[in-house]
């Protein structure tokens, strides 16, 4: 038996949360006010995951640089390791909004792509 | 002299989403000023995540989501302006402004809608002592340097604020190298959202300090190092429990104020509370013809409510231009009281009104478990619970046109709070 | 070899400067700070005193009243803001006010036009936001406000037109008598001069005791302040003093020549001569104090705070002459308040004493006037639109809250001595002064700093060599 604790995200509220586990799987939720909490608290001890947003650097675009995002959810563990990886990651106007940036980013079959559109300088 | 029916000061999102709603309701002639290079505003700068649920159903980013309404401007042909600075609003609704290219000029609107957002209290209004160097920055200018321009404005970072851009630039500063030190908030409470406090400082074990607040900057010339003590219920920092982190960098992330300095060159009214012009259902200022929205009438949460509130001014003010001004039967005051610190509008015109308006506000302190009532006259006619109610989160409640005109004597609307 | 070398680059040594630029002589000026105006001139009350507060005979008495009455035509011929607001001050009922009566006196004595008594009837329509307390005042038509930064930066600018060398970002690190000769040996290089002019300011004591035996002691009186936005600028037109009591001297209240509010100062000595940081209780003190002479300041506007230092001489008086054991040293030291209001006179009698010793000549070609930074808000619309035809940079807002176009910023850069740093930026034309403190446009003005100097934007200051702004790229700061 094991316990985790964590802060429900849901509302405001703030509700703490205590999470029981037992060989890798949630065995009880406690502390949560509303159904929100329970299924936050599970997806966050089995498989917490997160958008990673960052800008890099534009090639003779109208501003320096541009930002960007995962295209999807990557795994909670590796935000460094794909900020790291954006670190000399340049392209060259003009970029589109929706452009890949990263194809599958550290493997993990996520795409990094552009949020803006930088026109040509 | 140039004229258009309508004039837009902003092209932030409060600007655009009201351009659109205007056009959509029969206004061809219509004008956005902006004053930075691009349309989006401040989105533009704000990268991060969590931005659209309510008005898209999806999460977007800042400047995703400022794309949806500027692709919305252009397929309508809406006319903007940009590197444009309006210098001046007269009463008779004569926008003065001025670029590069057409030099100052002067443009007569039939309707004027001020969209300029708000700035960031800085370090002087907050009476921060201590000396004045390099390395102190708002959230939002470190914001811009890290974001759009690719510069690191520190290494060893102390935030004081946890409103959400303090928050969000806690955890970019942190992906960009540096290290966030503490972010120290002055109230017992955080200004920011729940999911900015977990996903921006519990991810990365940047601890939040509430109750605290900088009591002394050191260094002359770069921030050397930075002291701060927890403050009593008085607000006054407590001697003996001060703490000292050396670092290089303080941002700030205190508050947002309405910058209102073009609507009073216009005479516009502005409410003490949230330094914002004072308006009607219709979203009206106290000048006729000049209505507000967005950020500049008072700070939102979330931009979607920002795109919605726009989208009433700009639906009002294209029925202002085509009927012209109709004064009023009778104007109903909305009274905030028990912990409710404004609304927005302050008050309702029971029969011009559109079938049903939502009146903003916010409250004054972190209530749980307490509900929001809502009162025509002496006669409650909401009671609703809410687990929790903080001041970082917007509230509402909806007014109904066709229930209003049940209570034809009231002569004021109540919003409180209410324990039980 | 220079026939004079001027130490300190703040209102009195630039102010020496442009006296002495009068003279067919070879003249530095050099200054420890990347740009002029760093010092005690940068921060203090920004007013030109009547001259009634200084001991009858003093030099502070001497030099104010003339230096107050300089100030017109000087005004006029370097283009810097400057207004003739008035003074008052303040006596309350519990206070006694034959000392109102004395200081008229001798203000009266040393030659201060016009000074009159007022009651609260009349003061009450001159300024409605006096104490309800206030009962009787001083009044000083001759009182003034004027920006400090320019009228620095007039006097510097103007003295480098007429031939005076400018060495800033270099501190004077010795001065050594050698013959008929000092050496003035600094963090660069060693400079050699006939004759010093020692207006270093808080420093000033260190410069007089490396070559003379009659030592000086200078004491760094610090003074803090709070700034009102402009919303506040109008609740008080006149500059308002208090009466000096058992709380102190009490503090000033007063108009700005650009529209602000200003309040304070404190007085403390303190040891640290760089120690020009604001505290709490400093901070905390203005608003009672204050109280006592005008109502309703609305403090929540306080749009920044900051602190300077007085060089404080222990003796009281300004030190202006040639140091008794030192021949052709010169000293400009001890000028505290009201050393922004004498410095045009200090300029003259300090001018006159080296020109006289050094036996100069006056020049046939100075030249006496010197053209400001264009203010496009004095311009009509048409005028404006003329301007910004010729150079579009004027149509380009960069500060938003004080309106400071591109083109303000770049006339600020490229003028003679002209600024280097954001604050050099700001005190030169405004920008980032105003209620956002810069949160907008600094991000703005360093890129064109980066440009026009052509500057790495991590060379891009604040103000000097170690206020970096910016580290490095995003991701490549360690």
């Amino acid at each position: 038996m094991e316990e985790k604790h964590l802060t429900c995200i849901g509302c405001p509220m703030g509700c703490q949360l205590t999470v029981t586990m037992e060989n890798g799987e949630v065995k009880e939720v406690t502390g949560n006010t509303c159904k929100r909490g329970d299924v936050y608290a599970r997806k966050e001890v089995t498989d917490p995951t997160r958008i990673v947003t960052s800008s890099v650097k534009v090639n003779g675009g109208k501003i320096p640089m541009v930002s960007v995002k995962t295209k999807n959810d990557i795994p909670k563990g590796m935000i460094f390791e794909i900020c790291k990886a954006l670190t000399d990651v340049e392209v060259n106007a003009p970029v589109n909004i929706g452009d890949v940036v990263v194809p599958n980013v550290c493997g993990t079959g996520v795409d990094v792509i552009a949020t803006k559109s930088i026109p040509a300088a | 002299m140039q004229s258009y029916d309508l004039v837009i000061i902003g092209g932030g999102p409060a600007g655009l989403a009201a351009a659109v709603s205007a056009r959509d309701n029969g206004i061809e002639s219509i004008l956005i000023i902006e004053r930075d290079h691009e349309l989006g505003g401040i989105l533009n700068q704000c990268i991060h995540n969590g931005f659209g649920l309510h008005t898209f159903k999806e999460e977007l980013t800042g400047p995703e989501y400022a794309q949806r309404f500027i692709d919305q401007v252009k397929e309508r042909n809406i006319e903007y302006k940009l590197n444009t600075m309006v210098m001046d609003i007269s009463d008779k609704k004569v926008v003065t402004a001025m670029n590069r290219t057409d030099g100052m000029f002067e443009i007569q609107a039939k309707a004027v809608i001020l969209a300029m957002g708000c700035r960031e209290r800085s370090r002087g209004a907050l009476n921060i002592p201590g000396y004045r160097p390099a390395g102190i920055f708002s959230a939002g200018t470190a914001q811009r340097l890290v974001n759009i321009e690719g510069y690191m404005p520190g290494k060893k970072v102390v935030i004081l604020g946890s409103g959400d851009i303090g928050l969000i630039m806690a955890r970019r500063m942190t992906l960009e190298g540096a290290e966030v030190k503490v972010v120290a908030e002055l109230m017992p409470y955080s200004g920011g959202l729940k999911r900015n406090i977990v996903q921006c400082l519990d991810d990365f074990g940047i601890p939040l300090k509430l109750s605290h607040t900088v009591v002394d900057i050191e260094g002359k010339e770069r921030v050397e190092g930075i002291t701060i003590a927890e403050v009593g219920p008085d607000m006054k920092p407590i001697p003996g429990t001060e703490e000292h982190y050396e670092c290089d960098t303080l941002l700030l992330s205190c508050g947002l104020l309405p910058e209102n300095e073009l609507s009073k060159t216009a005479g516009v009214s502005l409410s003490p509370i949230t330094s914002g012009p004072v308006v009607n259902d219709s979203l009206e200022t106290s000048v006729e013809g000049i209505f507000a929205c967005g950020n500049v009438l008072h700070v939102h949460d979330l931009v979607d409510f920002v795109s919605e509130e726009a989208k009433n001014a700009g639906i009002n003010a294209a029925k202002y231009i085509k009927e012209g001004k109709k004064v009023a039967e009778k104007e109903i005051k909305i009274n905030p009281t028990g912990g409710v610190r404004y609304t927005v509008p302050v008050s309702i015109r029971p029969k011009e009104m559109d079938d049903s308006v939502t009146v903003r506000f916010r409250v004054g302190q972190v209530f749980k478990n307490s509900y929001v009532a809502m009162y025509y006259g002496d006669t409650q006619v909401l009671k609703r619970k809410k687990q929790i109610m903080a001041p970082g989160e917007m509230e509402q409640v909806i007014i109904k046109k066709e229930e209003l005109n049940n209570y034809p004597d009231i002569s004021e609307i109540t919003v409180k709070i209410e324990a039980e | 070899m220079y026939d004079v070398i001027i130490v300190g680059g703040g209102v009195t040594g630039s102010a020496i400067a442009r006296e002495l630029s009068k003279y067919s002589a070879k003249i530095a000026l050099i200054e420890r700070e990347v740009d002029l105006c760093e010092g005690t001139s940068k921060a203090n009350s920004a007013i030109v005193h009547a001259g009634f507060d200084a001991k009858p005979g003093s030099l502070k008495a001497k030099m104010n009243v003339e230096g107050n009455r300089m100030m017109d035509d000087l005004a006029r011929d370097l283009e810097f803001p400057f207004k003739r607001n008035g003074s008052l001050v303040v006596c309350t009922k519990d206070q006694d006010a034959s000392l109102l009566e004395n200081l008229k006196k001798q203000g009266e004595e040393n030659g201060v036009p016009d000074l009159q008594i007022l009651d609260r009837d009349e003061l009450i329509k001159m300024e409605p936001n006096l104490a309800d307390d206030v009962v009787k005042a001083l009044y000083a038509p001759t009182g003034a406000i004027v920006c400090p930064f320019h009228l620095t930066y007039a006097l510097a600018e103007n003295a480098a037109e007429n031939g005076v060398e400018f060495f800033l970002d270099t501190e004077v690190k010795e001065i050594k008598k050698d013959g008929d000769t000092y050496k003035v040996v600094t963090d660069k290089e060693t400079y050699e001069a006939k004759a010093v002019v020692n207006a270093a300011g808080v420093y000033a004591d260190d410069l007089n005791n490396m070559v003379s035996n009659k030592k000086i002691e200078i004491i760094a009186r610090r003074g803090q302040y709070m700034l009102l936005d402009k919303t506040a600028g109008g609740h008080v037109s006149h500059t308002i003093f208090q009466l000096p009591s058992k709380m102190g001297k009490g503090v000033l209240v007063t108009p700005t020549v650009h529209g602000n509010l200003l309040v304070g100062p404190t007085a403390e000595d303190i040891d640290n001569k760089e120690g020009v940081n604001t505290t709490g209780a400093g901070l905390g003190s203005l608003a009672p104090t204050s109280s006592l002479s005008v109502k309703d300041v609305p403090y929540r506007q306080v749009i920044t705070s900051f602190a300077g230092l007085r060089a404080h001489d222990t003796e009281g008086d300004f030190i202006i002459g040639e140091a008794e054991d030192a021949p052709n040293f010169f000293n400009a030291a001890g000028i505290e308040s009201p050393g922004l209001s004498s410095a045009p006179a200090i300029g003259v009698y300090v001018a006159k004493m080296v020109s006289e010793k050094l036996s100069l000549s006056e020049k046939s070609d100075f030249k006496a006037t010197r053209k400001g930074i264009l203010n496009p808000a004095d311009l009509s619309i048409e005028e404006r639109n003329k301007l910004i035809k010729e150079n579009p940079a004027y149509g380009q807002i960069i500060c938003r809250c004080e309106s400071i176009s591109e083109g303000e910023i770049l006339d600020a850069i490229h003028r003679p001595l002209g600024a280097k740093t954001l604050d050099g930026v700001k005190r030169r034309t405004r920008a980032g002064m105003g209620r956002c403190q810069a949160g907008f446009c600094s991000p703005r003005v360093m890129e064109i700093l980066e440009r026009e100097l052509s500057l790495s934007m991590f060379d891009v200051r604040k103000s000097g060599d170690d206020s970096k702004i910016v580290f490095g790229y995003n991701k490549k700061i360690s």
